[in-house]
Order: structure tokens, then sequence, then C-alpha cells
């Protein structure tokens, strides 16, 4: 039996081993490789790979997740459907000022946070550790816990609003106000993430640069913008990416605090639109149909982001 | 599955410095001899200003739900808001806590929280032991194979995972809810790139000793990789705690429901009128996680 030849080790064994030894120890390696790699491996393509493709299958039938009849092949009629329908653009469309809103909110607000409590402070460590523990709370709770924050009758929006005179709009029966509410949910939970990242960032920053800055007294507004930000460049990046990817994909926030309503739709982004049509609805193959727009939707973003950084370097 | 893509960077650099020493201390020194301006007084306040106002918007909605949950049915109806409950009334937790089934809830998340962390850290670790030390064929591909499944985004694999969990009979148990998220790619990923990072002349003189497998893992490698292990257990643990729209497709009667369900059915319960123990519910659900990060801080000051 031959063992199969590995690159670049043919050589690393002392020459006077026999073939043989040598032959039964790369096999041993290859064993213990696979015993190591296979389970993991598995698991991750029977959950993830398997269903991404039985999910595109899927997208050309007409089935009822719930039902034991078969699905039935109806070609393009999904999509076909899907592009027809106003209602499928009134959702891509929320998701769409959902997604930047959140985005931008909390890069903007991360960084200004950042810059703040890199600064040498007192409190400041206090202040960190209090702008971050959002972010480990789950979004069901926080999603519910605001519910009644945001209460138009006794929360603590209401209140506040109501000690300098101002009514508190009705965030859950009018359809801006509420998909306000849930970006600013969102927002207000996350931004710990964004925080942290570019925190560390700024303390990995070039102080020379900066000493310098210092020394020709820059004003600060230009120092910021021409010697801080483009060293965070990078940081900015890797944020846009990472948190355009996880806004889109929100469902804890909506699910628990408005439904995808008021006025059935209004606060629907398309993956609750994707589980809405698949588990209340029963039409897994609409649902499948439009989770596969998303994913082509996100795979497009990916590389648009990362062709757009390839060019500036 | 894809539910690691939400995991965030390594929080470790929270309340800690790591400013290079050195320029710093140059910056301070040209400051105390007055070379460079030191930061103005009018700009100190402002800073001040700024800080308390981040501190505000970040604890007085935290604050407001805790003493809700510590509040009477009228005392949640007062307008303006009483900042301190009058009376007391503890009786929110016990309520939810005995009669709504959140000691049931408690236990499940910990039950999957447990075993989801050591799975994931087990492959993690045994995975990226073979990436990174072992040299085998087609090495590049699989490693390439496990990365590849971050980029693909959960509510895409959420419909045919359902209908297989559903198949096999898996829906409302503790099998349906975590073999199929106990893969790890961001931890295979993070446990290699760390290995690739430890000094080659120490591994070389353990496989020269003719040390095996399990003593170089246990004796030489893991020993040099706590920092990042601790990382890797505490992001799972946030992650899996807090974990939503997979325990919520398999739940059906609440059997093998985590916290955050029990959440979701505690409010179709009390509907949106009895604050006060939905907001119990809600500290309960959220309490150990704060635990876990304050800790994690602490140890890394």
């Amino acid at each position: 039996m031959t063992a199969p030849t590995i690159p670049g080790l043919e050589n690393s064994q002392p020459l006077r081993e026999p073939p043989q030894r040598k032959a039964k120890k790369s096999l041993k390696r290859l064993f213990l490789a696979a015993i190591l790699v296979i389970p993991n491996i598995i698991l991750l393509i029977v959950f993830t790979y398997r269903p991404l493709i039985d999910n595109i299958r899927l997208s050309f039938y007409n089935w009822n997740i719930s039902s034991t009849r078969a699905a039935k092949f109806i070609g393009f009629d999904n999509y076909i459907e899907w592009a027809t329908d106003p209602t499928s653009w009134a959702i891509v469309w929320q998701t769409i000022i959902f997604t930047f809103v959140a985005v931008a909110g909390s890069m903007v607000l991360g960084l200004g946070l950042a810059l703040l409590l890199d600064r040498n402070l007192k409190g400041r460590n206090l202040v960190r550790s209090l702008v971050f523990a959002p972010y480990v709370i789950s979004g069901a709770a926080i999603g519910v816990a605001f519910q009644f924050v945001f209460d138009p009758g006794y929360g603590l929006i209401q209140d506040l609003l109501g000690r300098i005179g101002i009514e508190s709009p009705q965030f859950y029966t009018d359809p801006h106000w509420a998909l306000f509410m849930i970006t600013a949910t969102y927002v207000w939970k996350n931004l710990g993430y964004t925080f942290v990242i570019y925190l560390a960032a700024l303390q990995g920053l070039r102080k020379d640069l900066d000493e310098a800055a210092e020394i020709d007294r820059t004003p600060r507004a230009r120092k910021f913008f021409r010697v801080t930000l483009p060293q965070l460049r990078p940081t900015t990046f890797f944020l846009s990416i990472t948190v355009l990817l996880n806004s889109f994909q929100v469902f804890d926030i909506i699910n628990v605090m408005t439904g995808g309503g008021p006025l059935e739709t209004s606060t629907t982004t398309m993956v609750y639109q994707v589980y809405q049509e698949t588990f209340v609805n029963s039409r897994a193959g609409y649902g499948a149909a439009v989770a596969t727009i998303m994913f082509l939707a996100v795979l497009v973003i990916t590389v648009v982001q990362v062709r757009m950084q390839d060019k500036e370097q | 599955m894809a539910f690691d893509y939400q995991i965030p960077a390594v929080p470790q650099n929270v309340g800690d410095d790591v400013r290079p020493v050195s320029s710093a201390q140059t910056a301070e020194v040209k400051k105390r001899k007055g070379m460079i301006p030191g930061e103005s007084q009018k700009s100190k306040i402002w800073g001040y200003i700024g800080i308390v106002l981040a501190g505000l918007v970040i604890a007085v909605p935290l604050y407001f739900v805790v003493i809700t949950s510590f509040k009477t049915h009228g005392d949640i109806y007062s307008n303006p808001i009483s900042w301190i409950p009058s009376p007391w009334a503890p009786e929110n937790y016990s309520y939810v806590w005995n009669n709504l089934n959140f000691s049931r809830y408690m236990i499940n998340s910990i039950i999957i929280t447990l075993v989801l962390v050591v799975v994931k850290v087990a492959f993690g670790v045994l995975s990226a032991y073979a990436f990174a030390f072992i040299k085998f064929p087609g090495s590049g591909i699989l490693f390439f194979l496990v990365i590849g499944t971050l980029m693909v985004p959960n509510e895409i694999t959420i419909i045919s995972n359902y209908a297989l969990t559903a198949q096999l009979g898996w829906r409302d148990t503790f099998t349906g809810i975590i073999v199929p998220l106990a893969g790890t790619a961001f931890g295979t990923f993070l446990m290699r790139n760390h290995f690739r990072s430890l000094p080659k002349e120490i591994l070389e003189a353990a496989t020269m000793d003719g040390a095996g497998f399990f003593r170089t893992l246990f004796k030489v490698v893991l020993p040099m990789s706590w920092p990042t292990l601790m990382a890797f257990v505490m992001i799972t643990a946030v992650a899996e705690w807090n974990q939503y729209l997979w325990p919520f497709l398999v739940n059906d009667t609440g059997r093998a429901a985590p916290l955050q369900i029990g959440l979701t059915q505690l409010q179709d319960v009390e509907g949106l009128t009895n604050w006060g123990p939905v907001m119990a519910g809600t500290v309960l659900a959220s309490i150990p996680m704060v635990i876990v990060f304050l800790f994690f801080a602490e140890v890394h000051d």
C-alpha cells in the first residue's frame, strides 16, 4: 500500500528512516487530522451548505411547510410574484432605510463615543462599561423592555418629552414612528460594538502624527478629518461590512416589539418577511425565494464593498 | 449553521487602555514643560458634559426597566413616573419564577448554553489544531469550506433546517435546538490564527521529545492559549445565551425553550398591561450575561 505523498514533507523525516515507517507515520497523521476535523465539518455542511442549496431549490416550488402534501414545481413563479407585488418593494425600501440608518447611526455615534472616551477624563472606565453593556443583553430582552420605554401612555420617553411640553408620538400605531422606534432600539443596543472596535483602533493609532498635529496647533476638527479619520479607514471598512450584514438580519427586536406591523407590514424587513411567509402564511416556497433574493443582495453588497476597498489601496 | 455570524470581535479593550506607554509619556512630559498646549479648561468641561450625557442615555432606560420590575401595577401606571418604587414589589419576580415557568426556562438556558459552549470550544480547538499543526492533503480546501460558512446568512438556512429538524422529530427538544447550532467556523478561525502565532520552536521541541497529540495539546499548546480561549468561551456563551431565531422556530410547548423564548411567551400571556412581571422576566433573562461581562472586564483589567 502506498501512502499519499505530502508536498513539503517528503524530506522532513530523517533520511535513515525506512520508507514503510515513513508511510505509516503520514497515514497516522492523516487519520488524526480526520478525527479532529470531520465532526465540525459535517455539522457545517449539513446545517449550512445543504440548506443553502436546498433553499434555492425550494424557491422554485409551491410548498406548504406544515402540510404533508408534496411540493409542486412552479419555475420562476415565486420570483415573478415577488417582483410584481408592491408590498415586496415597500418591504425592500423599509429594509434599506432601516439598514442605512442603523449602520450610519451606530458608526457615527460609536466613533463619537470612542473619541470622547479615549480622552483622559475621570469616570471614563465606568461609562465605557456602561456603553458596552446593552450589547451583551439579548435583542429579545431589550425589545420587550423598550416596548414599555416607548409606551405613549406610561413609558419613559413620553415622560421625558412631557417635561419639555411635547406630546409623545404614537410609536405603535404610526408606521413611520414604529420604524423609527425599531431603528433607535437597534442602534442603542448595538452601539457598544462599533464603540469598542473604534476605541481599540484609536488606541493603536500613530502617536507621532497626533503629536505633530498638536505641536502645529492644528484645529481639532481639521486634525480629526486629516489625521485621525484617514488612519481609521480599515476599521471603518470592517465595521461597515459587519454592521451592515448584522442589521440586515435583525429578527428578534422586530418580532417582540411590533411583529412587523402596524398596518401588517410597516416595520417588516426582508428577514421578517421570510419568517412571515414561511412560518405564519405557510408559503415556504415563496419565503425561500425571498431568502434567496436577500442572499444574492448580501453577496453583491459584500463584493462591491471589498472591490471598493481594494481600489482605494 | 452560520449563526456565528453575529459574534462580535473580541471585546477585550473595554475599560482597558493599551496605549503604547513610551509615546504617551513623552507627550505628557512635553505637556508639563509647556511645549504643547494641554487640554483647555473649556474643552474639558465639554468632555465631561459629553460623558455624563452618554452615561445617562444608556443608564436611564436600564434603571427605568429595573425599577419597573419592582413596582406594583398601580405604581407603574402613575403619571409622572415614580423614580423609586413605592411600595417595593419583589413578588413580580417570584410570580414569573414560580407561576410563569421561568425556573424552567432558566434551567433550559443554562443547559443549552453550557452544552453549546463545551461542544463549540472542543470543535474549535480540535479542528484549529489540525489546521494549524498537521499537514494533510486537502487541508486548504477544508479550511476554506469552514470559513465559507461565515458568508452564509442564517435566513437562507432556516427554512430547510426547520424542515429537516421537523422530519427527524427534533422539534421542541434540546437536540433540535443544539445540534444545528453546534458547528463552529468562527472558533476554528480564531483558534487557528492564534495557534499559528505560537512560537514554532516549542512545538518542534515537543515533537522531538516524542510528545503525542494529547500531551502536545494539553501540556504545550493550551497553556499558551488561555486569553484567546477565554475570549472564545465568553463570546460563545453570550451569543448562545442570547440566541433567538432558531430556538424560537424549534419551540412548540416551551418544554425546551430558553429564557429569550420564555420572554416572548410571557409577553403573550401577560399582554401589554401587566408590565411588572414582564420587566422582571426581562431582568432575569439579562442578568446572567451582564455578570459574565462584568467578570470578563474585571479579569482583563
